[in-house]
């Protein structure tokens, strides 16, 4: 026992074999009760995982080079995608986070693995487990320094919970030395996690 | 639409047994409110089959660090900024 009033378990992400069993279980239920038809968690999944940050990233690079499309973007991302023809995905709001010099955006959902799918992809395996889940809201800067991105202290950091119906998505600040890139060279340095806030996009290669 | 941007709030500190999007970290504590985003369906209701009607206002609530958690933390501060539904936010205290 310690003195104060919560328990130091170690956090783990608990027994999976025994949540494959469950999921199966369920699946199995919600067809034969005519929830679901067969095929259509695969199908789902199918879906989910033929997304990729290449759609995030393009909308990214897009607002780098397009100060317009950029205030759009963070106007209103969910109609931003559609204008430049990608799926973002059934969440009735999509909110874009504008990363500076001096504001730092990240994403996490404490809750579950609120994230979007439709942008970036399925979330990373660290996205969902409960040691980034509670540590990113307690000690961001800490999470942050083992992605090996150091946040000053003089930077207004923002971490963001999404535990609703709104889904976060980070727009990185442009690396120095990018200005005679093309959109599609840029859109190959945003990284997905530098659209969850973890990371900077990867540096430009050397000409 | 209750309450307005800057206006300090308090979230409700009740428990709740079923499904709820009200992280307990958040509970009882007092934030600002950033946003509001607009009204979406109860999940409360919905996760259980239910339509979720009346859709609820959501809103974008900041809290600072240090109002969540005593224990001190290395580097600067920090804000998290949550997604709370109107009816677990209540008048500042």
């Amino acid at each position: 026992m310690n003195d104060h009033d919560h328990d130091h378990t170690p956090i783990t992400n608990g027994d999976e074999r025994r949540a494959g069993a469950r999921a199966r279980a369920l699946e199995e239920l919600l067809v034969e009760k005519g929830v679901l038809r067969p095929g259509e968690i695969r199908a789902g999944i199918d879906w989910l995982v033929s997304r990729t940050p290449a759609d995030g990233a393009r909308l990214v690079a897009h607002a780098w080079v397009d100060p317009e499309f950029k205030q759009q973007l963070l106007a209103d991302a969910r109609a931003a995608a559609l204008e430049l023809g990608l799926d973002p995905g059934p969440s009735p709001v999509v909110v874009a986070l504008e990363n500076t010099e001096t504001v730092h955006h990240m994403v996490v959902c404490t809750l579950c693995s609120c994230y979007p799918r439709a942008l970036l992809g399925p979330p990373p395996a660290w996205y969902k487990s409960l040691p980034y889940r509670s540590r990113a809201v307690s000690d961001p800067r800490g999470v942050l320094a083992e992605f090996g991105l150091a946040i000053g202290d003089d930077v207004d950091l923002r971490v963001v919970d999404s535990t609703a119906d709104i889904r976060y998505l980070v727009i990185p600040r442009r690396p120095a030395g990018t200005d005679e890139l093309s959109e599609d060279q840029l859109a190959a340095l945003v990284t997905r996690d530098s659209m969850i806030g973890v990371a900077q996009p990867a540096a430009p290669a050397l000409a | 639409m209750t309450y307005r941007v800057g206006e300090p709030v308090t979230v409700a500190a009740r428990a709740h047994s079923g499904h709820h999007r009200t992280p307990s970290y958040i509970k009882g504590k007092t934030g600002r409110i950033e946003g509001v985003h607009a009204r979406f369906r109860n999940p409360e209701t919905r996760a259980y089959g239910d339509q979720g009607l009346p859709e609820m206002p959501l809103y974008l609530v900041s809290f600072a660090r240090s109002d969540l958690w005593p224990e001190p933390c290395a580097g600067g501060g920090h804000r998290v900024y949550v997604d709370v539904f109107e009816h677990w936010l209540e008048e500042a205290k």
